[in-house]
């Protein structure tokens, strides 16, 4: 979507346009969902977060300058929306009035099983993907924001950065420890070898 | 187990700053194609020689990649018909052709 329909469909918004509102939704819910999902780890609580963001959204339109599109927007107010309620959930885990980053942590690498020449089943069957769902949760969700906007959701470095108000480098580097906590921990679960489970050879 | 575990990639000695391998800003740069033309050809040098280092870029990118193919997740239909209720516009929901 470029910048020039956006600005067409921001005008009708910020006139009170029902149709542009239910425009807004169709476009960008889906986007939407997607990241509180993977931020949130469950659909509940997804959920809420995609409505909060609307409402935010409705709310703010007026407020729209349009220095970045509107799908960066409203990622920027999702994922705000998802770290408030990951903070009211978790209250220790989640500090989003210190941006002091204490989420680093150790990211040397440790694990140099090379899992790359396994077998295309073994690195795409269920279980493997649970595990990746797993270790993305594990991630701190200031990792985390960045990781699915870059990696999973494709956005540019550039973007991220706008819909997360980081600096283009601060982006680099958290991503960077992301991508390293995610390798170190699929490296250690495809090291343990493919573990069959019993349940297959029924079929 | 190939792994080699609790092994320090940065133990051999190179010409690079302090003498360990690169650091790992300049991997996930690199894995990007965004490391300068320069630093790529030291690292991709220092990788010929290094196997950790290249372990490391083989399997970041293999996870990206990973990743990249996860199926994306479907919004329940449901789901869109709250929000559209919340958002009191019920009566812009697009139904869908034949369900309810
Ligand atoms: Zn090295």
């Amino acid at each position: 979507m470029s910048n020039l329909d956006d600005q067409a469909l921001v005008e009708r918004l910020q006139a009170g346009d029902q149709f542009a509102y239910a425009e807004l939704v169709e476009q960008h819910a889906g986007q939407v969902y997607r990241l509180a999902l993977r931020m949130m780890g469950n659909e509940a609580d997804a959920e809420d977060v995609l409505q909060e963001t609307f409402l935010s959204a409705f709310k703010a339109i007026d407020r729209f300058e349009g220095r970045s599109s509107l799908s960066t927007w409203l990622y920027r107010i999702a994922n705000n929306a998802a770290l408030m309620r990951l903070r009211r959930n978790e209250p220790d885990q989640v500090s989003i009035d210190e941006p002091v980053e204490r989420d680093d942590g150790d990211v040397m690498p440790r694990q140099f099983f090379d899992f790359c020449c396994l077998p295309e089943d073994d690195l795409m069957r269920d279980e493997a993907r649970a595990e990746m769902q797993r270790a993305v949760d594990e991630l701190t969700p200031t990792l985390r924001s960045v990781f699915i906007m870059r990696d999973i959701e494709g956005l540019s470095t550039q973007e991220t950065a706008e819909a997360l108000d980081l600096s283009v480098s601060a982006v680099k580097s958290r991503l960077m420890r992301a991508r390293l906590k995610l390798r170190e921990q699929l490296s250690a679960y495809f090291a343990q070898g493919p573990v069959i489970p019993e349940a297959r050879a029924s079929s | 187990m190939s792994s080699t575990d609790n092994v320090e990639p940065h133990e051999h000695k190179h010409d690079h700053k302090s003498g360990g391998c690169y650091p790992l800003e300049y991997i996930s740069d690199y894995v990007d194609g965004e490391l300068a033309d320069e630093l790529c050809r030291e690292l991709e040098a220092h990788m010929e020689h290094c196997e950790n280092c290249r372990v490391v870029v083989n399997t970041m990118t293999k996870t990206i990649m990973l990743y990249h193919q996860l199926p994306a997740p479907e919004m329940p239909d449901a789901v869109k018909e709250r929000l559209y209720k919340v958002l009191n516009l019920a009566d812009l929901h697009p139904k869908e052709n034949g369900a309810e």
